[in-house]
């Protein structure tokens, strides 16, 4: 998923190059047919170019997301017709317990995968980027968890989280501590399936932040250095603030991530997935959507919880821009 | 953007130094450590896999693999059908990948080397795309492959995923600066048109791009879920991803070792390939990062 996110590093599209040069070494045109096919290829052809991508998404992104909105206001059965309702789903989603409890879940099992995960690829970069022995094999080792796919990494976790027979408790008895209900309480469960996203993208990250480190120039950790900067005090006041720009992408991209949580929670409640859990205690906006539009079949209201997703991610959008915005004020800029 | 040229020269693969300290041994034991954590799953999946269903839920779970991988496996690809899966799967990654890098470099090559009317706004829309999470779009979808009777068909999930934004804004930032704009007016000059631009030129520039965005997107297809799981059914046609699935929520059995097995035919084809080119990986997640 990340890597379909990962380009937006600041949002915005970085400026075009001048677009003249092209157009100015333009030849004189030839007469006749070849003239005017040429003339056509030259303002044509970009168009072509870029026509697959604005088709494929006018088709497969663009309608589906009006007509989400659309189909929020409504009711609307599987196979059914849709019946007017305006704001209706969303009221109802905003006296659902469900809802608020999905919407929680989302928050809580975001919190804790993003925040330690970032903290751990950071350190991790930190480590990656010493002269080093084996340094093609620590970097590959510490990726080959993003080389699983979700369903695969989930299945090994539930087992190893397994309450009477995981791996996970064996070794908590060994240090003497009582095994933990991994499944149906709420806190352990919901670490048990952060554990499942952390291990999946720490190593990702990590490599983002070792690319953005090796950028920060030599002669701030020489000037650091001469200053007397221990080795800590240079991570801290040159490598943290040269490599902000990535980090603050990262913690976008984990967001996004983080608010559409879908497989993980699924496939490690089994057959309780759809639920999450038999308390609902780890059921996420994505289930809860999925849960209304698939099983119960109210197409309309599993619409609004889709378009609510959409509102929070427009919020945090926002949120992100004031940060900035007060940032670059700070700074004098 | 701001580092260019040091990007240009380490771009796929070869590392840059940068700090020359020296790790201690401190370093290499946390490193071992993050290598561990990161390996002991995978490790265990083959493990789990090479076990017997009732050893496999039992206290304490092995450490060591044991004598029934073979027939494990034996028993996923017949009777649960993983062999089917295996190759729906390549099936889709494939043609999901050939197709992104195909109009990725298309597009990418037109937003960063040919003028045109509205370029610039074009391409903040493809970024502003990749924002948009795909449960906005799966309702809709869904009816619509339910109306073409597309449920269990591949193509249902091929589909919409011909071209991706961050395919289109990767080539693009590559190209900017690998392709010199002196070439395509040269080979204008010639009196060459679009498409033999693209083949003659575009193409054998961009091919190392090609290559990295092709793996990734190839990981990312093969490994997707979400609209798999509900565009098809473990019992129709489905990939590894939704027959796991099946397998894990029990439709089919409930031996946890055929169902680790699965796992394990799952993740090995990927695995194989991060191990022979695991450095072109790494090398293509990391310029695609210092470049946005």
């Amino acid at each position: 998923m990340a890597t379909s996110l990962r380009a937006a590093a600041d949002g915005t599209p970085p400026p075009a190059p001048p677009s003249s040069p092209t157009r100015r070494s333009t030849p004189p045109p030839p007469s006749g047919w070849r003239s005017r096919f040429y003339r056509w290829d030259l303002r044509l052809s970009p168009y072509a170019f870029v026509s697959p991508f604005f088709l494929t998404f006018a088709a497969f992104g663009l309608f589906p997301l009006l007509y989400t909105g659309w189909l929020s206001l409504h009711r609307v059965e599987l196979g059914g017709d849709a019946e007017w309702k305006g704001l209706d789903n969303y009221a109802n989603l905003a006296d659902s317990e469900f809802f608020w409890n999905a919407l929680a879940n989302t928050f809580t099992i975001g919190v804790i995968s993003t925040v330690p995960q970032l903290l751990m690829a950071l350190g991790l970069a930190h480590l990656l980027n010493y002269k080093l022995r084996g340094r093609g094999f620590f970097r590959v080792a510490v990726l080959a968890p993003y080389a699983t796919s979700i369903a695969a990494a989930t299945l090994v976790f539930a087992q190893l989280f397994n309450t009477d027979y995981g791996l996970i408790n064996t070794v908590l008895g060994w240090v003497g501590f009582d095994p933990v209900d991994w499944e149906s309480s709420k806190w352990p469960s919901q670490i048990a399936i952060s554990t499942i996203v952390i291990w999946r993208w720490t190593g990702y990250n990590a490599l983002i932040y070792l690319a953005a480190m090796q950028a920060v120039p030599q002669d701030l950790y020489e000037a650091a250095a001469l200053d007397g900067a221990s080795r800590w005090r240079q991570f801290v006041s040159v490598t943290i603030p040269s490599i902000r720009p990535t980090i603050l992408f990262t913690i976008i991209v984990s967001t996004i991530g983080a608010t559409q949580l879908f497989g993980e929670p699924m496939i490690f409640g089994g057959s309780l997935g759809v639920s999450g859990g038999s308390g609902n205690q780890f059921q996420t906006l994505s289930l809860l959507m999925y849960e209304k539009g698939w099983v119960t079949g109210a197409l309309g209201q599993a619409s609004a919880i889709a378009w609510v997703m959409l509102l929070l991610l427009l919020l945090i959008g926002a949120v992100r821009m004031l940060f900035a915005r007060a940032n670059r004020k700070k700074l004098g800029a | 953007m701001t580092h260019t040229t040091l990007d240009r020269k380490r771009r796929f693969g070869r590392p840059a130094a940068g700090r020359q300290h020296h790790a201690g041994p401190l370093t290499y034991v946390l490193l071992g450590l993050a290598a561990l954590v990161s390996l002991f799953p995978l490790y265990w999946n083959l493990v789990a896999a090479s076990h017997s269903g009732e050893r496999v839920v039992e206290a304490p779970a092995p450490l060591l693999p044991g004598p029934r991988l073979f027939d494990n496996l034996t028993f996923a690809w017949n009777q649960v059908d993983m062999g089917e899966a295996l190759i729906n799967t390549t099936v889709v990654a494939g043609l999901v990948a050939v197709s992104t890098v195909l109009f990725s470099t298309l597009a990418g090559f037109a937003f960063a080397k040919l003028p045109f009317r509205g370029r610039n706004a074009m391409l903040a829309l493809v970024v502003a795309t990749m924002t948009i999470p795909p449960q906005l779009s799966v309702i809709p979808l869904y009816r619509i492959i339910t109306d073409l009777g597309w449920v269990d068909q591949l193509q249902s999930v091929v589909l919409p995923s011909l071209v991706a934004a961050f395919g289109v804004f990767f080539m693009r930032q590559y190209l900017i600066e690998a392709l010199p704009v002196e070439l395509v007016e040269a080979a204008r000059m010639d009196g060459a048109h679009s498409l033999r631009i693209i083949w003659h030129v575009v193409f054998p520039v961009a091919r190392p791009a090609m290559a990295v965005l092709g793996m990734l997107v190839f990981v990312q297809a093969w490994n997707d879920f979400f609209w798999p799981f509900i565009a098809l059914t473990p019992d129709g046609n489905p990939t590894l991803q939704v027959a796991l699935a099946g397998l894990g929520a029990g439709n089919h059995t409930v031996d946890q070792a055929v169902v680790l097995t699965g796992a394990l035919i799952s993740t090995l084809p990927l695995l194989l390939v991060f191990a022979v080119l695991g450095k072109h990986i790494v090398g293509g997640i990391t310029s695609g990062a210092v470049k946005s």
